[in-house]
């Protein structure tokens, strides 16, 4: 095999590893979503209330962190979502590198 | 003014139109048309019966009493939803490899099959799921009454319209949710009812938000300034509650059966959960959206004392704005139909697959084949099941009399159902989990539910004062809101911490301390592995098994139809042609169980085979599933092992290979020296002679005459070194070209021996057993006499006894004929024997003749002729044998 052969060999095996190293780092992002979501919920546990007697955070302000955290969380999974179809997508072709799989 | 009147005939309208819809999409399903009934869309969609009227309703009185508390019960699912890679994933995919019908066939497939854990986990299905229909009861008649109150004409008594409304979605859910057997085949036409519904009430809420915020606070910045300036304006919830709250929705979503029911079992392909991933939190924010607005506008609005579980229709009534009273009103409506009709469904199934069909197969006992329709049997325990968990309900709200909030009924029915979670997801993610473990966790959490939460929460005496108070008899560590003397934490924390806690001890601590039967641990590693190998679990032996008996008993469950296409296939699958019974192989069994337990369930469908086939059998394949893990260990290290004995025998080979070429090397560096030393003997006397010759005068003709036959010896010698030097080659290289021609060893050797002795001085006899000799020869009769030829002239060369005597004998050893050469000389020293074959090895260089080719020579004719020379050892004088190639021989006439 001369040196050329082998070049156009392994040019595609290469981008097909950056693919499923993609694949792998995004179910890694999947898997800490979560973690993340409930990080943000549990903040308001931290928060003063009514009776600390100190300045409760009012419940608009209350209101707008939550909504805003939940916002983010769905936008997140929608990205997630997208990406992980447009990979499956892409990796059709190759049956045992099934996203769904595992 | 809208009357009851008017209302009831809405409802009536809007229940025809929900018949309407899933009659047709069940058509639209069964002409496999209708691709959209299979979207995500309407997946998403489905999974919102999640907001039943207690949302609806409940959420707003939550938010009018403590806040922002409320957002919790969508917080936890949300958690769920963004997790599905973790969780949802595995319990979709386990759910349809294992053809589960509800919470309790997966609870009972994981655990071998057990059919007393599919029991236990049904009645806490059953007492769980009673408070939560109660509350959906009780919301319809409390919306009702609104309107009642409204409207003086209508003749309205609530004990009847709670039984009515009952009996009514009893009905309704008969109807629609009995309607086939098989659990599996999707029920498209309730599912797209839902569908519906889901957004009828998502609208009707939205629209009541967007008329509050808009309509009355006008717009979205006085709104914030009311909502601060509200008595619930401050950020005021228990950091306790909070936490359990998010925790037990998020463990009441994925345990629900009815959650499961549109989750898993409804579930069309794996891939609509990732858009129900964000589609779903996505629903339960807009259905939160607007929840605190109304509760503030209602606290502003409405008389002190006034229910803040009705705001949302109480709100826009005030208002003179009927209509949207009336749209909030189907919304509710809607909620609280979705939710009963398929909870209804999921524990009809359960009860009917877990209690109803075991009792009737243990009083039928080895009856499973007998004639008669099992279809009827378990459709009609469907249908009873329905109207007695209505009727639970019914009984529950008349019970507890309907006082407590909406809000904390449904937390109670949450608390309940959350005791599975231990087990299910033990069962999901831990292999060593087993049934006693599960039973056991169940067990403890179910006992510490209904004594901590459930009892001392329907009031009415059914636990006494005292005993609340004191604890039973009077211990005090023992009551029911402060076990172990533990006071202080809201009982719903308390309750939900103390059972689900100890229930995940006892779990973990029996499922250590038991060991699995094997069809357990097959199905641990079924479920916890699900995506290595998504297979049927579990083997038949048929050997017993009457094909007939299960056609019969098929026909009974399925349908005749269906379950004669199944048998044709299977006919079909096993030796091509239809129009035979199946033989009952292993994998028949498997595939029929599967499709039987979509409609009795696993534990019963695995009992009504064996009860026709007699035993399980567990495989090989099987028994490596479970050995997976070591199974893989040792596969990899005796492929380690494997590679690494290739890779010592590799080096062994490359060193022998190194070895060779580095003798070979020699030998060649050897060969090189001893040629040109050859070459150059020869050179050195013909070129001193040829330069006496032309340098000295006067030579006698004498003198010339000898120089020159010296020279032209010296060049014989040359050429003939150079002969054998080519023939060698020739003979190497494989090049040769034999001339094989028919002959006898005699006259072959007649002929050696004459040209031998020809120009010698005769000094040499020949002594010949010439009886033996006559053997007929097929081969190159010129190559073997060169070889006697070389043998004889040696002997006559190098034997050194007086009377110089060759003896030629031929033998027979070992069916082979050899032809012995033995001089009477003193022979060839032992060390010299193993060279005398090599190239230019000769004994004693002190004799000048040849130049050490010519047994190289003999020896590579010999082995291109087929046969072998080689040095006969222990003789008296030097001795060699020739072997005649087998091939070439005949023997003589």
């Amino acid at each position: 095999m001369t040196p050329e052969e082998q070049g156009e060999h392994r040019r595609p095996s290469l981008f097909l590893e950056r693919q499923s190293y993609r694949r792998r780092r995004l179910m890694d992002a999947a898997r800490l979503l979560p973690f993340l979501g409930a990080a943000l919920l549990a903040v308001p546990l931290l928060w003063p209330d009514e009776s600390d007697g100190t300045g409760a955070v009012p419940l608009s302000a209350a209101i707008f962190y939550i909504f805003a955290c939940w916002a983010v969380l769905i936008l997140i999974n929608v990205v997630f979502g997208f990406a992980a179809r447009r990979l499956a997508a892409r990796e059709k072709g190759d049956a045992e590198a099934d996203t769904w799989q595992r | 003014m809208a009357t009851l009147n008017v209302l009831i005939l809405v409802c009536l309208g809007y229940v025809v139109l929900l018949f309407g819809v899933a009659f047709a999409a069940d058509r639209l399903a069964a002409a496999g048309r209708g691709k959209w009934l299979r979207s995500p869309l309407i997946y998403t969609l489905s999974l919102s019966i999640y907001c039943t009227a207690w949302t609806f309703y409940g959420a707003v009185g939550n938010a009018a009493r403590s806040g922002l508390e409320f957002v919790t019960i969508y917080l936890g699912p949300t958690l769920v939803m963004v997790g599905w890679w973790w969780g949802l994933r595995k319990l979709v995919r386990v759910g349809r490899s294992q053809r589960v019908t509800s919470i309790a066939d997966l609870i009972s497939s994981r655990y071998g099959k057990s059919n007393t854990l599919a029991i236990c986990v049904t009645t806490l299905a059953v007492v769980g799921g009673t408070p939560y229909i109660a509350l959906q009861l009780q919301s319809i008649t409390l919306s009702f009454s609104i309107f009642a109150e409204a409207d003086p004409t209508g003749l309205y008594r609530e004990g009847s319209s709670v039984f009515w409304v009952a009996a009514g979605l009893a009905v309704f859910a008969i109807l629609f949710g009995t309607r086939n057997l098989d659990v599996n085949e999707r029920h498209h036409g309730v599912v797209t009812a839902i569908a519906l519904e889901s957004v009828v009430k998502l609208f009707a809420l939205l629209a009541v938000g967007i008329f509050v915020v808009w309509g009355i606070a006008g717009g979205l910045a006085p709104m914030m300034e009311r909502i601060d300036a509200s008595e619930i304006g401050k950020w005021n919830v228990d950091a306790s509650r909070w936490a359990t709250f998010t925790f037990l929705s998020a463990a009441a979503f994925i345990c629900l059966p009815r959650m499961f029911q549109v989750m898993v079992v409804e579930n069309d392909d794996e891939s609509h959960l990732r858009t129900a991933a964000w589609a779903f939190p996505l629903y339960l924010l807009l259905m939160s959206l607007f929840v605190v607005p109304i509760a503030v506008i209602g606290l502003d609005l409405m008389p002190k004392g006034s229910n803040p579980d009705l705001f949302v229709l109480t709100v826009p009534l005030s208002q003179g704005n009927d209509w949207l009273a009336m749209l909030s009103f189907i919304g509710g409506f809607s909620s609280a139909t979705s939710m009963v009709i398929v909870t209804a469904m999921a524990l009809s199934t359960m009860v009917s697959n877990h209690v109803v069909m075991p009792i009737w197969l243990s009083t039928h006992e080895g009856s499973a084949s007998v004639s008669g329709d099992v279809r009827t049997i378990v459709l009609m325990a469907r249908r009873v099941s329905i109207a007695v968990i209505m009727a639970l309900g019914y009984f529950y709200y008349r019970v507890s009399g309907g006082g407590a909030a909406l809000a904390s009924i449904g937390l109670v029915a949450f608390a309940g159902i959350s005791q599975i979670l231990p087990a299910l997801v033990g069962g999901l993610f831990w292999r060593g989990a087993t049934r006693t473990g599960a039973l056991v966790g169940l067990s403890i959490g179910f006992i510490l539910w209904i004594y901590t939460l459930l009892l001392p929460g329907m009031g009415g005496g059914i636990i006494p004062i005292s005993v609340i108070e004191n604890g039973p008899f009077g211990w005090g560590w023992l009551r029911p809101q402060a076990l172990f003397g533990i006071e202080g934490i809201d009982p719903m924390v308390h309750s939900v911490m103390w059972s689900l806690s100890l229930n995940t001890i006892g779990f973990c601590v029996a499922s250590l301390l038991s060991f699995p039967s094997p069809l357990e641990r097959l199905q641990g590693a079924q479920f916890v592995n699900v995506f290595d190998h998504s297979v049927a679990p579990q083997g038949w032996t048929g050997s017993v098994a009457q094909s007939e008996d299960l056609m019969i008993m098929t026909q009974r469950i399925l349908g005749v139809v269906p379950a004669q296409e199944f048998f044709q296939a299977e006919a079909e699958r096993q030796n091509g042609r239809t129009g035979r019974l199946p033989e009952p192989t292993p994998g028949f069994l498997q595939r029929l169980e599967r499709e039987l337990s979509g409609s009795v369930g696993a534990a019963t469908a695995h009992a009504m085979i064996g009860q026709i086939v007699g035993g399980a059998s567990v495989s090989v394949e099987d028994l490596l599933a479970v050995a997976d893990e070591s199974a893989q260990l040792l596969e990899y290290s005796s492929q380690l092992e494997a590679k690494s004995n290739e890779l010592s025998r590799t080096a062994l080979k490359l060193r022998e290979a190194n070895t060779k070429l580095t003798q070979v090397s020699k030998q060649k560096d050897a060969f090189l020296s001893q040629v040109s030393h050859e070459l150059r003997t020869p050179m050195t006397s013909i070129r001193a002679f040829s330069e006496i010759l032309r340098d000295t005068d006067g030579l006698s003709a004498e003198e010339q005459t000898r120089y020159a036959a010296i020279i032209h010896d010296e060049a014989l010698r040359l050429t003939r070194l150079l002969d054998d030097l080519l023939d060698l080659s020739v003979l190497e290289s494989g090049q040769v070209s034999l001339n094989t021609g028919d002959g006898s060893l005699s006259a072959v050797l007649d002929r050696a021996i004459s040209g031998a002795l020809a120009g010698g001085d005769g000094k040499l006899s020949v002594r010949r057993v010439r009886a033996s000799e006559r053997i007929q020869l097929h081969t190159d009769l010129d190559r073997l006499g060169q070889v006697f030829i070389n043998l004889i002239s040696n002997a006559q060369k190098y034997c050194d006894a007086a009377l110089p005597e060759l003896t030629i004998s031929t033998h027979d050893v070992g069916g082979q004929v050899v032809i012995d050469f033995v001089d009477n000389g003193s022979g060839i020293p032992a060390e010299a024997q193993a060279l005398v074959f090599e190239k230019f090895a000769r004994v004693g260089s002190d004799k000048a003749g040849g130049a050490g080719l010519g047994l190289a020579i003999c020896r590579e004719i010999m082995q291109r002729l087929g046969g072998d020379i080689a040095y006969l050892p222990g003789q008296g004088g030097a001795a060699f044998r020739v072997s005649l190639p087998v091939a070439y021989q005949q023997a003589a006439q």
